[in-house]
């Protein structure tokens, strides 16, 4: 009961993201069809075939019912520069994104676990601190300068990794699944190039992924520490101390089973941060996913793909946070 | 202890920029948007080529590069403060009410939040802009509705807690109006963590606004924000890495002074929220 309450909530938010890209195009001021239009707009005809197109020559009530019908079939218009729809926009991008965040995530999981551990059972001494600053420094780090201090570092002064992209321009990779590192795993692929593009697409990953990663590491490293503490004072754990059992086994075995639910409730509820990282990351390293789509929409005026994206964002991190929300709920009855 | 350490060092930090931003006028060798013609790129002093009457050399246009750095904190902190007051007072406002009223206000509130929290914080600022129009402003009101989420989730657990004590009852039980209770009787309770919130959204405010100016819908040249200082330096960053790392090394300063500041304020004022 308490759980489909949880879930009956989602529909007035999931509403609520409708209505406000509803009206993304509806709040610019002036009139939006000259400004999608610009100079050719002066023609009448072509002005009144845009506003039609566009559904702004019905009343407004009538515009968001037609809207949301769209929605429900999944037709969320046009783009205007390209003139393709925009859910397919947005999905031939979208696993670039998802690519790019799963190893970023990885990555801040693989560092920041153990590092919150590691402070944790060192509580107090140097190395606690020593950590926890390393981590308050991740966190502070604006990522459009870690990226770009990244780049000087390890690609202009180094060579050893490339600036932008998601694959080296001498290979040609016929989009599959759009993930790069399956795709270039093609038998074709392979046949053709041997491991050559899937070891340049590894490479391209590298620099994006620890730009994108850091700041969720030092957050889950500082969670790990936190989580760990309150339960490496449990009372269990000082059983397991008495029945002489080693540390190892203690903070391995039975602490951090425990510790680990919030972090990875905390790590779920990262996907709108993760977003955020992407948009910045994607931008320094021309990374072709919807970050830097989103950006370049803004640019171009391409209001349909903006209210698209913004839709289809937002209703991911609704269903994705809520989902977790109500998993910590069920695995933890006693919250309820 | 050495947390107290952090946040002097965090104090000091934040207490150095501004000052700087304060005295800008008297700080700066020179106007900050002002070109010098052919005296462009000018190497910072450690390098060969540099010219005393440039410090720390110029730009790209050949506008003194110190100067820019250091009217440059005015304009963080301007933001700062601008955004901060913006997003503080309405997310408060709305905690306030949320909490103590409960039920369908608070339902409504929360459901407005719950809206504003869907979207990842710069997607949320970016649609803002794109119906506004990129521009120092509107970045910074687009900051500040990112932001109100924080304040109002905080204010209203916090509310949630403090009407369940005693001396609330007192003042229930003395007739008090519901507007002098949540004001002189809550409000002064809240405000430990209040003032925590406020000083990291102060980072969060800057890193918003600076990351608006660098995807080039905040601040807009002349102006010199140093978010798109950074971005307007991208092209040299093989020739000229200073022009691109030093803008962002104080943006990088800055969030880690508050962040500094928020932490030890955290530990000091409020032990219960002590991670």
């Amino acid at each position: 009961m308490f759980l489909l309450k949880k879930f009956l909530k989602l529909f007035p938010t999931l509403f609520g993201i409708c209505l406000l890209s509803f009206f993304v195009i509806r709040f610019i001021p002036g009139d939006p069809v000259m400004l999608l239009l610009g100079e050719r707009g002066n023609d009448p005809e072509v002005y009144a075939q845009m506003k039609k197109s566009l559904g702004l020559d019905l009343p407004i009530y009538s515009q968001f019912g037609n809207y949301l019908s769209g929605v429900f079939k999944g037709d969320l218009g046009k783009s205007i520069i390209t003139g393709k729809s925009i859910i397919s926009e947005f999905f031939s991008r979208f696993p670039a994104t998802l690519e790019l965040s799963l190893f970023a995530m990885v990555f801040a999981l693989i560092l920041g676990i153990p590092l919150g551990i590691l402070a944790a059972v060192n509580r107090g001494t140097f190395w606690d601190y020593f950590l926890m600053s390393g981590s308050l420094i991740g966190y502070s780090m604006p990522i459009f300068w870690w990226g770009l201090l990244l780049i000087l570092l390890f690609s202009v002064n180094l060579g050893i990794t490339p600036v932008s992209g998601r694959i080296d321009v001498l290979y040609y990779i016929e989009p599959w699944t759009n993930f790069i590192l399956i795709d270039s795993l093609q038998r074709e692929v392979i046949s053709q190039d041997g491991f050559g593009p899937f070891i340049s697409a590894l490479k391209h990953l590298i620099l994006p992924t620890i730009a994108m990663g850091t700041i969720p590491m030092a957050i889950i490293a500082r969670m790990t520490r936190s989580s760990m503490l309150e339960v490496l004072d449990e009372e269990y754990i000082k059983t397991a101390k008495a029945k002489g059992q080693t540390n190892f086994k203690i903070v391995f075995k039975h602490a951090l089973k425990n510790a680990l639910i919030p972090i990875i409730t905390v790590t779920g509820l990262m996907l709108g941060s993760l977003i955020t990282g992407a948009i910045l990351t994607e931008t320094i390293f021309s990374w072709p996913g919807i970050g830097k789509w989103i950006v370049a929409s803004v640019n171009q005026r391409d209001y349909p793909a903006i209210q698209g994206g913004v839709l289809i964002i937002g209703t991911l991190v609704v269903l994705v946070n809520r989902s977790i929300d109500i998993l910590y709920y069920w695995v933890n009855p006693r919250l309820r | 202890m050495l947390k107290h350490k952090g946040m002097t060092f965090g104090i000091f930090i934040v207490s150095f920029f501004l000052v700087v931003g304060i005295f800008a006028p008297l700080i700066a060798a020179h106007d900050p948007s002002t070109i010098y013609p052919e005296l462009y790129k000018i190497p910072p002093f450690w390098k060969e080529g540099s010219i005393s009457k440039f410090f720390l050399g110029t730009d790209d246009l050949g506008r003194d590069f110190f100067s820019r750095l250091v009217y440059g904190s005015r304009i963080s902190f301007f933001i700062g403060i601008s955004v901060v007051s913006i997003s503080m007072s309405i997310g408060t406002f709305l905690g306030l009410i949320a909490g103590y009223f409960q039920k369908s206000i608070d339902n409504i509130i929360m459901g407005f939040i719950d809206i504003l929290m869907a979207f990842p914080s710069i997607l949320l600022a970016i649609v803002v802009i794109s119906i506004l129009g990129p521009g120092l402003n509107n970045a910074i009101l687009a900051s500040a509705i990112v932001s109100i989420p924080n304040f109002t989730r905080l204010v209203r657990s916090q509310v949630m807690v403090e009407k369940n004590k005693d001396y609330h009852l007192a003042a229930l039980s003395t007739g008090a109006s519901s507007k002098l209770i949540i004001f002189k009787e809550i409000f002064p309770n809240i405000v430990s963590p209040l003032i925590v919130q406020t000083t990291l959204g102060f980072s969060e405010a800057i890193l918003n606004t600076a990351a608006l100016g660098f995807l080039g819908l905040g601040a807009q040249p002349p102006l010199p924000e140093w978010g798109i200082m950074l971005s307007d330096a991208r092209p040299f960053i093989v020739s000229s890495p200073w022009l691109v790392t030093i803008p962002g090394l104080c943006i990088f300063l800055v969030l880690l002074g508050f962040n500094l500041l928020g932490d030890g304020l955290r530990d000091m004022l409020d032990p219960k929220l002590r991670r």
